[in-house]
């Protein structure tokens, strides 16, 4: 995929190691377009969170480094900035597991994603407005301790919470865990709603293939620590091996696992 | 009945005094999750510290603040040199820093400032007045005094500041923290700063309680069944905690110790913090340990 000009994030080849020793993603590119949804998507161990928190800089917290390639976003190299640094420039990451601070009420919650920003009361709260509408759940529950929401409150809330810095790009690792299908579907809805109303990007790590490669616009394909495929999301949804392998839909008739565990076998892609 | 006001009142004025240290382990253990066992090793040191300027001639109230600006640095430097190192490192890892600390802090005081026992005179007259009848002692209220304002002040600034909830949010969960932009190092440093700060006051009232000298480190351990009581993360708590332990002990000490034939007051307070582990082991303000199931 060859998108030029206007790519908000670009990452070139990079190389992860973690604890100085293991290597973990070996030479991953890819690149979001201004205004779109990217989905990166794999199997456990794959690399993709590694691929977030190496965007975002969270790296360093876990002892992995980045020790070969870059990343540019908007243009600008940012591979050494800290996390408080790239918030500022508008590169903000939601974690997986939702990470909420359990002790803070809902809406202290949402505050604190508003730190790295110098501005008044007032337009704080119009923004946290803003976020509620999007929200809707969360308004209700602004006043409770975050630890005792639901899951997908949690969720919401750590989306939102990212939405309070005013970001141009998201970094969305692993939207749907835990919760439930319908739940996921309006995840992913408010983030479709997020990227066509604020303009904001996303590169989304997901488990959930299906569902990833409904709402994205391109899609990469992780396989141990190396791109494996990409496209536009149509494309690889209609893809025989991604369905294969990924959507679980198998061409002609049911499959025995044993059959399946063959195939993969022969067929798993060495890039 | 007087007497018994009397030994109520003495206690709870008393137990004021083991809040004000307990306030210094709150603050850190609600910024970074930290028991700071060094917190004692600081009492110490600002106490040293403030003598020993006085001793040069310097007039009170500049060495109130040379002794506030020394604290703060130190607060800044053990940031730097010790903690952010530390980062995201098991907790256990980051207690063990703090023991470390606290033996290297004593050490330092004593090299820089000496060893010997110094006096502190704070200007306020120990001498008991006379309420209807219960004597009171003036300094422990004055002493009361300051741990109200401190406890009102860090409550509005925990609750009410952008800092104050960035703070929180790192002691919950400091990835996440650092993941929406708040600089663990500035908040660290904040923290260890008015650590520092509550520190000195601890240090001031308790020096010229009894002598600025080594045994001030162990006015820590009183703070622990205080911390038990009250939670480790709650300023309030902290206060509640101190005098439930301060009046406990005296009439404890008082009441019951003849049985005992006395002696009761050293250790009466960990018994009670045993009991109270037992039932409620947050404490009673202490944030509630939240799992979802």
């Amino acid at each position: 995929m060859s998108v030029q000009g206007n790519s908000i994030l670009t990452v070139n080849n990079i190389e992860v190691i973690y604890n100085r020793v293991i290597l973990v993603l070996k030479g991953v590119s890819l690149d979001v377009p201004e205004g779109k949804i990217v989905a990166l998507l794999g199997a456990n161990g794959a690399g993709k969170t590694t691929t977030l928190k190496a965007v975002s800089n969270l790296l360093r917290a876990e002892r992995g480094d980045v020790t070969k390639g870059s990343i540019e976003f908007r243009g600008k190299r940012v591979d050494k900035m800290t996390p408080p640094e790239l918030v500022k420039q508008g590169v903000v990451q939601v974690m997986e597991g939702r990470r909420c601070f359990s002790h803070l009420t809902v809406e202290e919650n949402l505050l604190t994603g508003a730190y790295t920003r110098k501005v008044g009361r007032a337009e704080i709260k119009r923004d946290l407005e803003r976020v509620y509408a999007y929200f809707l759940p969360l308004k209700q529950r602004r006043n409770s301790q975050a630890g005792y929401t639901s899951g997908g409150e949690q969720q919401m809330m750590a989306i939102g919470r990212a939405l309070m810095a005013q970001p141009a790009m998201i970094l969305l690792d692993e939207p749907s865990m835990g919760l439930a299908p319908q739940l996921v579907e309006e995840i992913f809805e408010i983030v479709r709603d997020l990227n066509q109303k604020e303009k904001v990007s996303f590169l989304l790590a997901e488990q959930n293939t299906n569902v990833a490669l409904r709402f994205a616009d391109f899609g990469y394909i992780l396989e141990n620590g190396r791109v494996v495929m990409d496209g536009k999301a149509a494309d690889l949804a209609a893809n025989e091996d991604v369905k294969e392998f990924y959507l679980g839909i198998s061409s002609g008739a049911r499959k025995s696992f044993r059959d399946a565990k063959h195939y993969r076998r022969r067929k798993r892609w060495l890039a | 009945m007087l007497f018994f006001i009397e030994v109520l009142i003495g206690g709870l004025l008393a137990g004021v005094m083991y809040s004000l240290v307990a306030l210094g382990f709150v603050l850190i253990y609600k910024a970074s999750g930290v028991l700071n066992f060094a917190q004692g090793s600081m009492v110490l040191f600002a106490a040293l510290s403030f003598v020993s300027i006085l001793a040069m001639g310097v007039p009170f109230w500049l060495a109130l603040l040379l002794t506030l600006a020394i604290m703060v640095l130190l607060g800044v430097v053990i940031e730097k040199v010790v903690l952010r190192p530390l980062v995201n490192q098991p907790q256990i890892t980051l207690f063990m820093a703090t023991i470390g600390l606290s033996i290297l802090i004593e050490a330092l005081g004593q090299m820089i400032w000496g060893s010997q026992v110094h006096g502190l005179d704070l200007g306020i007259n120990d001498i008991p007045f006379n309420f209807y009848g219960v004597f009171i002692s003036q300094f422990d209220l004055f002493a009361a005094g300051c741990a109200a304002v401190l406890v009102a002040g860090l409550s509005l600034f925990f609750h009410k500041t952008k800092i104050g909830r960035a703070l929180r949010a790192v002691a919950d969960d400091h990835q996440a923290a650092m993941s929406v932009g708040i600089p663990l190092k500035h908040v660290w440093t904040v923290v260890w700063a008015a650590a520092g700060f509550v520190a000195l006051v601890a240090g001031l009232l308790w020096g010229s309680r009894l002598g600025v000298q080594f045994a001030l480190t162990l006015v820590v351990l009183k703070a622990l069944p205080v911390l038990i009581l009250g939670g480790f993360t709650s300023v309030p708590g902290a206060i509640v905690g101190g005098l439930i332990i301060g009046a406990t002990e005296k009439l404890a000490e008082v009441f019951i110790g003849p049985y005992f034939g006395g002696g009761i007051e050293n250790w009466f307070p960990y018994a009670l913090a045993l009991v109270f582990l037992l039932i409620r082991p947050d404490g009673l303000f202490g944030e509630k340990h939240i799992e979802r199931v």
